[in-house]
């Protein structure tokens, strides 16, 4: 048996390593991806000034004169709590509490730096009191949040195509059909499949993400066999998804549109280029449906947040499971023919 | 003699297309099968339920006495009629792949030598000749040793001196002692290398017998060929009731003497005179009223 399943590995190895076109795709177009991100995101706009301030009423005195401040963003938080994490990662330059005259302030930032001598300025021409806290953290640049889903992206795209769109391909010009005629089986085929595409997606991935690495320095705050967890954890569930495309369609055009049925959504909806925070409660609830978003949410949360096996737990879980239920039905209802 | 293989009472419809009626025969341990028929006959779609490819609609298969398993699968050689490999990969590569399946296998080395492969054994497959790629899927078919084999049209499409080539091979394997199970639509093919032949239309065996005693039964005759230029159609048809084909008349005849007489007689040239026994070719004709290349 684990001659054979070698024997179908090697073979399909050597096919990806060889098809230098596709191989070329995933490894140029997650890189190229990201450099246009790194370049597009790091273009700051200066005279953008992003300021947090407390709700709660009309704003009088000084408080009012800053907030009416030329050129500066203020955006309305309902509290303090779950705002100061903005302020650590820099997505706002200060955090002001018209309430209590208190205020955040990042000493990293140099923005922060900026619009704290307006507020200042504004205080004192009021000779009003204020209270200055110190919190810690480094900028988060959009480049370091993206980087997560674009891999989970990459892996979705291999897996998916990689093996969906292969064993269509094969079972149409009759590959299967060869070696059905073997003593080759089913779950051997399946097998092979999935253990080669799996290692070769590791590859690849890895690869790109120590090389961007390597020249864009981003994020990673958790432990590195987590995130490997994760994003292998990741590709066995996509994998099983293609596996189960691919158990009985026969014609390309139908394993393409089908394919792209799963994938375009996740593409989107999975939160791997934007927030889903601010989202549709029912598209919210959709995403959880797919697994890409629980691949990009519990890689950001290692990287970004150095979260934990326990904190990703939930993730993990679902990945886990419904990888079982799509292999055992995939197996199931697989056909040579 | 032992059957290595039985069929009884094969059925197989494609939706309301039924390719294959009550099938049965029987093949004998190390004799050559052969199923000869035309184009949309039922032969691939017989071979295929006789491979564990197909499942048929009813009837039975039995291989050395017991249902197809996995002795079955680890003692047949199969060849397609059609068969596509993986993509980006080499001949010496796929040999390798094939024998990684069998626990007992033929040596690469061997088998390369006795196809003539070593030309283009670190050739992508996809870029072999018609006449190549049949050899190596004809090696790759012997890779385990088979002791029964299944060859679908193995020369279809290849040219005279490829087709010799390919027969001389098959029947070096037969020779070793392994059964076989051919289909063609080639008469010389079936004649050449088959020890018994069933002959099949629409879904159905019509004759079935070693060659020589299938045309033995049918026919007691010969064929007696002129040009067509030299006996004038009404002339042929109506004293000889001569067949007109191609550029030939054919007349059939128990009694070649008075037949050549009689023509000596109506002054017709015999410059071009032909006498042969009737082959498969005439017998298909015979039984069905068509030719077996329509
Ligand atoms: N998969 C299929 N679906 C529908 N019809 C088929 C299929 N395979 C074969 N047939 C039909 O069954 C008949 C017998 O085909 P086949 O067994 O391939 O004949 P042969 O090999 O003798 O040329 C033909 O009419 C063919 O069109
Ligand atoms: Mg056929």
């Amino acid at each position: 048996m684990w001659n054979r399943i070698y024997a179908l590995f090697v073979a399909r190895n050597l096919e990806f390593i060889r098809d230098r076109s596709s191989l070329a795709w995933s490894v140029l177009l997650p890189i190229l991806i990201i450099f246009v991100f790194a370049y597009a995101f790091t273009e700051e706009n200066p005279e953008k000034f992003k300021v947090g301030i407390i709700a709660g009423g009309a704003l009088e005195g000084a408080a009012a004169e800053f907030g009416n401040t030329r050129f500066v963003k203020f955006i309305e938080f309902a509290e303090v709590e779950s705002s100061l994490s903005k302020v650590e990662r820099h997505q706002i330059d200060l955090l002001f509490d018209p309430n209590t005259n208190r205020y955040w302030i990042n000493q990293t930032s140099p923005n922060g730096y900026i619009v704290e001598k307006l507020l200042i300025a504004a205080y004192a021409n009021f000779g009003e009191a204020l209270q200055q806290i110190l919190v810690e953290g480094d900028e988060i640049r959009y480049i370091d949040w993206v980087i997560p889903g674009v891999i989970g992206m990459n892996i979705m795209w291999g897996a998916l195509f990689g093996i969906g769109y292969v064993i269509v391909r094969y079972r149409k010009f009759g590959v299967l059909k060869r070696l059905r005629a073997t003593p080759v089986s089913a779950i051997e085929f399946l097998a092979a499949q999935i253990l080669s595409r799996l290692w070769l997606m590791i590859a690849v991935n890895v690869v790109i993400f120590v090389g961007m690495d390597f020249v864009l320095d981003f994020r990673m705050h958790g432990s590195y066999l987590n995130l490997f967890l994760v994003f292998m954890l990741g590709s066995i569930n996509l994998i099983c998804c293609g596996l189960l495309v691919a158990a009985r369609v026969s014609s390309e055009e139908v394993a393409n549109g089908v394919l792209n049925l799963f994938s375009w959504p996740m593409m989107f909806l999975s939160g791997v280029w934007f927030s889903l925070e601010g989202a549709h409660p029912a598209m919210q609830k959709f995403a959880l449906l797919l697994p890409l978003t629980h691949v990009t949410a519990a890689a950001r949360e290692i990287m970004i947040d150095g979260a934990g096996l326990v904190q990703i737990s939930d993730h993990l879980l679902v990945l886990g499971i419904s990888s079982v239920i799509l292999l055992i039905i995939g197996a199931r209802i697989f056909q040579w023919e | 003699m032992s059957f290595i293989l039985q069929v009884s009472n094969l059925v197989k419809s494609f939706g309301s297309l039924t390719a294959v009626r009550d099938v049965s025969f029987e093949i004998r341990q190390g004799t050559c099968f052969g199923l000869l028929g035309p184009n949309g006959a039922g032969k691939t779609t017989t071979i295929e339920m006789m491979e564990g490819i197909k499942t048929p609609d009813a009837g039975t298969i039995m291989y050395q006495g017991e249902a197809l398993g996995t002795q079955f699968r680890n003692e047949a050689g199969i060849m397609f009629q059609n068969t596509a490999l993986q993509d980006f990969i080499t001949v010496r590569e796929i040999m390798i792949q094939f024998s990684r399946f069998y626990p007992d296998t033929a040596s690469i080395d061997e088998l390369a030598e006795q196809f003539a492969l070593h030309d283009f054994l670190d050739q992508d497959t996809r870029k072999l000749s018609g006449g190549q790629k049949q050899r190596l899927l004809l090696a790759m078919a012997l890779i385990n040793k088979p002791k029964i084999m299944f060859l679908d049209e193995p020369t279809t499409g290849l040219d005279p001196q490829s087709r010799r080539n390919l027969w001389r091979q098959v029947q070096q394997v037969k020779e070793e002692g392994a059964t076989i199970l051919l289909t063609t639509h080639y008469m010389e093919e079936a004649y050449e290398l088959c020890d018994e032949i069933a002959i099949m239309d629409h879904g159905r065996i019509i004759a079935h017998d070693a060659p020589d005693a299938l045309l033995a039964a049918h026919f007691d005759d010969v064929v007696v060929q002129i040009q067509a230029a030299d006996i004038p159609r009404d002339i042929g048809e109506r004293e000889f009731q001569a067949i007109y084909r191609n550029d030939s008349a054919h007349i059939v005849t128990g009694d070649v003497n008075r037949t050549i007489e009689h023509l000596l007689h109506l002054d017709i040239p015999l410059n071009h005179l032909r006498i042969r026994a009737r082959n498969l070719e005439d017998l298909f004709l015979e039984l069905t009223g068509k030719e077996l290349r329509g």
